[in-house]
C-alpha cells in the first residue's frame, strides 16, 4: 500500500514536469496583469499558490484593480471556474467509492485544467498520491512564475514565453489524440469540438460571453449530444 | 472604503475550491445511469479539444507558429509521442519557427 502510494506520488512528480514548465510560462503573464492591477508581489504569488485558475484569477485581478466589491469579485470568480465543476463531477468517478473524505478534500484543492486532464486519462481507479504528486511540483511552477512576472515585468524575451506557453496544449493533444486514434466516435468528437469552438470565437454574437463560459456550453452540449447518440458500453470506459 | 486585497484573494480561492471539491466529496457512489455515465465519460476529451483550438493559435506571437506547433502536436500524439515529448516538441516548434518568422 505504502509502495503503491509512492509509486504514483513519484509518477505524479515526473508527469508534473511538462505541466510545470508550462504553468511558469503561463503565469508570467498573469503575473504581469497582477502588477498592472497594483497588486504587490507576496499578494500575487499568495493568490497563484492558493487559486491556480488562469482566467479566473486573471479576470479577478480585473476587478480588483477596477475596485469592485468583495462579492461582485466572487460572483465573476464562480462564473469564470465554473467549468471545474463539470470536472470535479468527471473525476469523481474516477475515484474508488471508499476513497476517504480527507483526500476528496485535499485533491479538490487541484483541479486545474491540466492536472484534471492527466488524472482523467489513468487507467482504472485513480489514487490521490498522483495528483499529489503533480501538485507538488505544479504548484510551485505556477507561483513562481507568476512572482517572475510581477518582478520582471515585460523585461522577460516575448519568444521564450510565447514557446513556452504552448506546453500547456501539447499535453492537452497527447491527452485526447490517442483516444481519439482508438475510437471514432471520440476522433468526430474532437474534430466537432474544434470547428465549433472556432466558430464561437469567430462569431461576433458570442462576444459577450466569456471565455471560461464558452467552454463550458460547449462541452455540455458536444458532450451531451454524443452521450445520446452513442451511449458508452460498459468496458469502453475503463479505457478512460 | 480602502478594500483588503488578501480578503478579495480569500474570498476568490474559497468560491474556487467549493467548485472543486463539491462534486467530489458530494458524488460517493459510481453513477449507474447510462447517460449520466457516457456524459462524463466524453467531457474531459470534448472540454480538452475545445480549449486547445484556436487558443493555440493566439498563444504564440504569431498564428503560424501557433498552427505548426498544433499539427506537430496532433501528429506526435497520434504516433505515440508521451506528455512530456509532446509537449516539449510544441515548445521547440514555435521556438524555431519564430526565429525564422521574426
Amino acid at each position: 500500500m505504502l509502495t503503491d502510494r509512492m509509486k504514483w506520488f513519484t509518477k505524479g512528480l515526473g508527469d508534473g514536469i511538462p505541466i510545470m514548465l508550462g504553468y511558469f510560462a503561463v503565469s508570467i503573464a498573469l503575473g504581469i496583469s497582477a502588477r498592472n492591477a497594483g497588486m504587490t508581489a507576496p499578494q500575487a504569488t499568495l493568490a497563484s499558490a492558493l487559486i491556480m485558475a488562469s482566467a479566473g484569477q486573471y479576470i479577478g485581478f480585473t476587478l480588483i484593480a477596477a475596485g469592485a466589491s468583495y462579492l461582485e469579485v466572487m460572483v465573476m470568480e464562480a462564473i469564470a471556474n465554473a467549468r471545474y465543476l463539470l470536472m470535479s463531477c468527471a473525476l469523481s468517478q474516477k475515484l474508488d467509492p471508499a476513497l476517504p473524505l480527507r483526500h476528496r478534500l485535499l485533491m479538490g484543492l487541484w483541479i486545474t485544467d491540466e492536472i484534471f486532464g492527466v488524472s482523467v486519462s489513468v487507467d482504472g481507479l485513480l489514487n490521490p498520491y498522483y495528483v499529489y504528486g503533480m501538485a507538488a511540483v505544479a504548484t510551485p511552477g505556477w507561483a513562481l512564475g507568476t512572482l517572475t512576472g510581477v518582478v520582471l515585468g515585460n523585461a522577460l524575451p516575448a519568444r521564450v514565453v510565447s514557446a513556452l506557453s504552448v506546453g500547456l496544449f501539447g499535453m492537452f493533444m497527447s491527452i485526447f489524440v490517442p483516444p481519439a486514434r482508438k475510437n471514432r466516435v471520440i476522433a468526430a468528437l474532437v474534430v466537432i469540438s474544434f470547428a465549433a469552438s472556432y466558430a464561437f470565437n469567430a462569431l461576433s454574437w458570442f462576444n459577450g460571453i466569456s471565455s471560461g463560459m464558452k467552454i463550458i456550453i460547449l462541452t455540455v452540449v458536444i458532450s451531451l449530444g454524443a452521450a445520446l447518440l452513442f451511449p458508452v458500453k460498459g468496458e469502453d470506459e475503463h479505457a478512460a | 472604503m480602502q478594500r483588503n486585497v488578501y480578503i478579495y484573494i480569500l474570498g476568490m480561492w474559497l468560491v474556487t475550491y467549493l467548485i472543486r471539491v463539491l462534486p467530489l466529496t458530494l458524488i460517493r457512489r459510481q453513477i449507474t445511469n447510462r447517460t449520466i455515465r457516457s456524459f462524463l465519460y466524453y467531457v474531459p476529451y470534448v472540454t480538452l479539444a475545445v480549449m486547445t483550438f484556436p487558443a493555440i493559435l493566439t498563444a504564440t506571437q504569431s498564428p503560424v507558429s501557433g498552427a505548426l506547433a498544433l499539427v506537430a502536436g496532433l501528429a506526435l500524439a497520434w504516433f505515440g509521442g508521451s506528455l512530456f515529448q509532446v509537449s516539449v516538441a510544441c515548445c521547440a516548434v514555435v521556438f524555431l519557427a519564430e526565429l525564422v518568422i521574426k
